[in-house]
């Protein structure tokens, strides 16, 4: 057992500042706002709040550290890998301080934190491995012609990254974007800027040139705007709610049709078939919605069970929930920490409330655990039907929504019934029925009996309302360069 | 002074370096003349072992012609016994084959950081072996040791197969497996860089592999085979031997256990591979000789030309299988090419390697000293014009003066036959269409260059010129990223560069039939 009552390690934080050109730099405007600790309510510290003005720095200097003339333009490939590389070092080499920040901020358990870092790393490595394999075509045309294709970098990209894996986001963004030899704006969300502003002294320790990765705290509706409508800058890439997205887009194509890519929500579905092994297929659906306190944009958080084996799953669930310990994340027993702020944590209790008016049953947890921070206790509710708002609406929060079937043809219907599409899952031995899932599935990612396993080499993103484009993978790429043909008449 | 200037910057462009190069007083210090040979013997399952028989076979210094060391000679029981430690290695659920695809990518990574960490060291004792000059060896071999390596660290998990749009009720898509067993034969002219250009594919696919060592330079191999073990990878991933070709070599291409070959060496061997393989349908690369013509327009920077073309014959002693050996020059610039050919010839120092003013070491061996003698000898009888050198220099170990032969006509066995050492050939052209005839009558396709400022010239000339690597303006670009090989005699397959994944990969089509496909 764990208590919610947490008792942080003292950290020194480092870096509070914006970080542009290598250098920090106070808000323009000089405001600061406060970073909290969701463990414990408290806060941890004050962040300087950029604004359009500090935007404005940030674009000034990336565009001329993306100058043709200037030492990362002229950089070889080879050499930004080594960089990059020399930044995954050191990610690796100080994971003992920031993992302790990473929770400190986030509230996910320590060990948590640790594998998010060692995931950033990799994935920073994965693509300093793509530098010098970025290649264009030379294509057969008339006898008369040289044509050939140029990948070259896009320019200034914004990225905007959220809460829920602070590291980890930051390094799916850097990633391709700097194998691609672009420049960077990235805006650590406001409630997580802490990992990302110590990240930022490891860049410049690692040598990258000023100017080519900024690192902007701020908030969504100043600072994020201020980005995605931003004249000058070439590209805006943005993960969070869809909400937002759509904000993001119609800003980006109000102002300079900057591209736009886009991870959003989602309301994934897992489907547990009469075959699967039904201890198994309870952990894995567990894991499916609970990883992370819930807050995944992937959480499996419609889980189909087939009748047949529909009571013994819920059996096996409550059990695995309620073995589920709740507290403090530098508590190393600890399984699930707090939500990130109160405003989600209101949220969640609210969707609990609705769950029970609408008429679903609540099988356990339902209410907060312990007094201070924003804890919830792992809840489930079964005999959920598609039209509850628990089952249409993405939660973010420990709630598992399990709803019955005993059609295979009507199941995928009601799976494929929603305006998300990011991922889902399914779990069965029958080759010919997972193969019939995973074509009819309308999602970025189908688990075939697994689920939220990402590796950097497979891309990830959403089909419908969860977003466009695709993150990780050589696919990861395609974002982040712009195609130029050029043809040579020969005379 | 601007000779000087050109030759760093012709270096740089040459094999674009991404590392420093150093000062004269730094490399200075560096130098340890008598490096310490630490390993001798061969290299399976991650062990130094003795031969099976007992036998080792002599290492000269071909600065002197004296004896370094002995070094264990592999017989074929060894090459056996390799084999089964690779074949182990390889088979299913073995730590390599389960393998996470990055942590191939990380073991390479780390090589490359080890030799990174002994580069003066391997430098040194390269030089030792080989007789190239110690700031070569320092400058430009070790450090694209590392960059080759680095590339391919890259490469592991990022090799796709293809799911395929196919008719009927199938799921079908494509595995690229690695292709098995590998025997790899290496020659003597960048013993290290060669060893790392087989290195690279081989475990960036997964493969297990025989590497054997080239019988006059085997130091710096088994050298590094200690830091394949140093670096982590599992036992029998790597093997690494030394012995002759007719034996040693000869078994490795024989052997029913190993699925493909990868040979560096003369063409007149590589033929006798070839057949080999064929008897039992192995897979095989090869990368032989070259006589590659060098064409230099009357539009060109002369300045660049003339030092492009000095370096792309004499670098490596001559000792390079793409080394520019016919120097085709528009008949306007002719004679005052060739002017200034003499005298950059004549400045060609040559020397103790491990002095730092000199540009050319030894020969590696007598015998290949006595074959350059004779060639320079057929050069004379054929009625070329010998301008400078054309003797040995000095009476130890086995040097060459740098030799220039202006007017040599296309029959002339210097024209024809492949020389490998420091010995320029001049001819002289009229027009396009005749020097491309004339360039690509040849058995030979590996290298060509051209010098223009005329874009459109160097398109269509690089274009009709029947070779691998076209250089324009430049010569020797070795990157990582760009594929080499040779066309007709030179070669079969690709190194570098994702081309050469292919030859180390199988592809695997996976059909399975599923109840209804859908787009």
């Amino acid at each position: 057992m764990s208590s919610t009552d947490s008792n942080p390690p003292k950290l020194d934080i480092k870096y509070t500042q914006i970080f542009i050109n290598n250098d920090w730099h106070k808000a323009v405007k000089g405001k600061t706002f406060p970073v909290i600790n969701p463990s414990t309510g408290e806060e941890i510290c004050q962040v300087e709040e950029a604004t359009r003005a500090d935007v404005d720095k940030a674009v000034e200097a990336a565009r001329k550290a993306f100058d043709v003339e200037s030492p990362w333009r002229k950089l070889e490939p080879a050499a930004r890998g080594n960089l990059m590389r020399k930044f995954a070092q050191l990610l690796r080499r100080d994971i003992d301080y920031l993992s302790k920040l990473e929770t400190l901020n986030n509230g996910k358990p320590v060990g948590n934190s640790e594998g998010d870092i060692y995931s950033a790393a990799n994935c920073i490595d994965y693509y300093a491995g793509w530098t010098d394999k970025i290649v264009g075509e030379t294509i057969p045309g008339a006898h008369d012609q040289v044509i050939f294709t140029r990948h070259e970098p896009i320019g200034v990209c914004g990225q905007i990254i959220p809460w829920n894996f602070p590291i980890a986001m930051m390094a799916w963004k850097l990633g391709p974007a700097l194998a691609c030899g672009n420049v960077i704006i990235l805006k650590p969300a406001e409630q997580t800027p802490l990992t990302a502003l110590y990240c930022a002294s490891l860049i410049k320790e690692a040598g990258f040139p000023p100017g080519v990765v900024n690192i902007i705290p701020g908030d969504g509706p100043e600072c994020g705007h201020a980005i995605a409508a931003h004249e000058h800058i070439d590209k805006v890439a943005f993960t969070g709610s869809v909400e937002v997205g759509k904000k993001v887009q119609e800003a980006a194509a109000k102002s300079n049709l900057k591209r736009v890519s886009l991870e959003l929500g989602g309301k994934s579905p897992l489907i547990i078939c009469e075959d699967a092994d039904i201890d198994y297929a309870a952990e894995v659906a567990h894991m499916a919605l609970f990883f992370n306190a819930a807050q995944t944009c992937t959480a499996a958080s419609r889980t189909y069970v087939h009748a047949k084996i529909y009571d013994k799953f819920i059996a096996k669930s409550i059990e695995l929930a309620q073995q589920r310990i709740v507290g403090d994340p530098f508590d190393s027993n600890t399984v699930q920490g707090p939500q990130i702020n109160e405003s989600q944590f209101d949220k969640i209790l609210g969707y609990i409330e609705s769950g029970k008016k609408d008429g679903a049953k609540l099988e356990c947890g339902g209410e907060r655990a312990g007094s201070k921070g924003y804890f919830i206790k792992p809840t489930i509710f079964s005999d959920v039907k598609d039209d509850m708002q628990i089952a249409r609406e993405e939660i973010f929060g420990p709630i598992m929504s399990v709803l019955k079937f005993d059609s295979y043809d009507d199941v995928i219907k009601r799976a494929n019934d929603s305006t998300f599409g990011l991922a889902a899952g399914v779990i069965t031995n029958d080759l010919t029925r997972s193969m019939m899932f995973a074509q009819r599935l309308q999602a970025g990612t189908v688990w075939v009996n697994t689920y939220h396993s990402v590796s950097n080499q497979a891309p990830f993103g959403g089909f419908k309302q969860s977003g466009h484009g695709r993150e990780l993978g050589k696919y990861g790429l395609e974002s982040y360069y712009e195609v130029k043909t050029v043809v040579v008449k020969l005379v | 002074m601007l000779s000087k200037l050109l030759s760093k910057q012709v270096l740089n462009q040459g094999l674009r370096l991404t590392t420093r190069t150093l000062s004269t007083a730094s490399q200075q210090k560096l130098v340890d003349r008598k490096p310490d040979v630490k390993y001798q013997k061969l290299f399976i399952n991650n062990e130094f072992v003795d031969s099976l028989g007992g036998s080792t076979f002599e290492v000269l210094n071909p600065a002197t012609g004296d004896v370094i060391t002995e070094v264990a000679d592999a017989s074929e029981k060894d090459i056996d016994r390799a084999v089964k430690a690779a074949k182990d290695a390889f088979r299913l659920g073995s730590e390599w084959r389960r393998m996470d695809p990055a942590g191939r990518g990380v073991l390479l990574n780390r090589l490359a950081d080890l030799i990174e960490r002994d580069r003066a060291y391997l430098a040194a004792l390269e030089t030792l072996n080989n007789g190239k000059p110690f700031k070569d060896s320092y400058n430009i071999d070790i450090p694209h040791c590392i960059s080759v390596l680095r590339y391919y660290a890259g490469w592991p998990d990022k090799m796709n197969g293809k799911v395929l749009p196919v008719a009927g009720d199938f799921f079908s898509y494509t595995r690229r497996e690695p292709v098995g067993v590998v025997g790899q034969i290496i020659p003597w002219n960048f013993p290290m860089i060669l060893l790392c250009w087989k290195i690279g594919p081989s475990v960036a696919t997964g493969c297990t592999s025989i590497i054997k060592l080239d019988e006059h330079t085997p130091l710096t191999g088994l050298y590094t085979a200690k830091l394949i073990e140093e670096a982590g990878f599992p036992p029998g991933v790597i093997n690494i031997v030394s012995g002759d070709g007719p034996h040693c070599g000869a078994s490795l291409v024989k052997h029913p256990d190993v699925h493909k070959i990868a040979f560096t060496g003369s063409t007149q061997v590589g033929k006798i591979i070839g057949v080999e393989c064929a008897k039992q349908v192995k897979r095989a690369t090869l990368e032989l000789g070259g006589k590659s013509p060098n064409i230099v327009f009357a539009d060109c920077d002369l300045d660049l030309a003339v030092e492009m073309s000095h370096f792309a014959l004499f670098f490596n002693q001559g000792q390079c299988c793409c080394a520019g050996s016919r120097t085709y020059v528009d008949e306007k610039i002719y004679d005052e090419f060739v002017q200034r050919s003499i005298e950059r010839t004549k400045r060609r120092k040559v020397g103790d390697p491990f002095d730092d003013s000199t540009e050319q070491g030894p020969q590696i061996s007598h015998e290949q000293m006595d074959k350059i003698l004779d060639l320079i000898e057929s050069g004379r009888r054929n009625g070329a014009k010998l301008l400078t050198g054309g003797e040995r220099h000095g009476d130890k170990g086995f040097f060459v003066q740098p030799t220039l032969f202006a007017d040599v006509q296309d029959n002339h066995r210097i024209a024809r036959e492949e020389i490998f050492g420091p010995v320029m050939q001049i001819l002289k052209f009229k027009s396009i269409e005749e020097v491309v005839e004339r360039a690509n009558d040849s058995e030979y396709g590996l290298a060509a260059s051209v010098f223009t400022k005329d874009l459109d010239k160097a398109i269509v000339v690089s274009n009709a010129l029947r070779a691998g690597s076209v250089w324009v303006n430049t010569y020797d670009n070795f990157d990582p990223v760009a594929p080499f090989g040779g066309f007709k005699h030179s070669g079969l397959g690709r190194e570098k560069s994702e081309y050469s994944l292919d030859s180390y990969s199988e592809t695997k089509c996976v059909t399975m039939k599923i109840s209804e496909r859908n787009s």
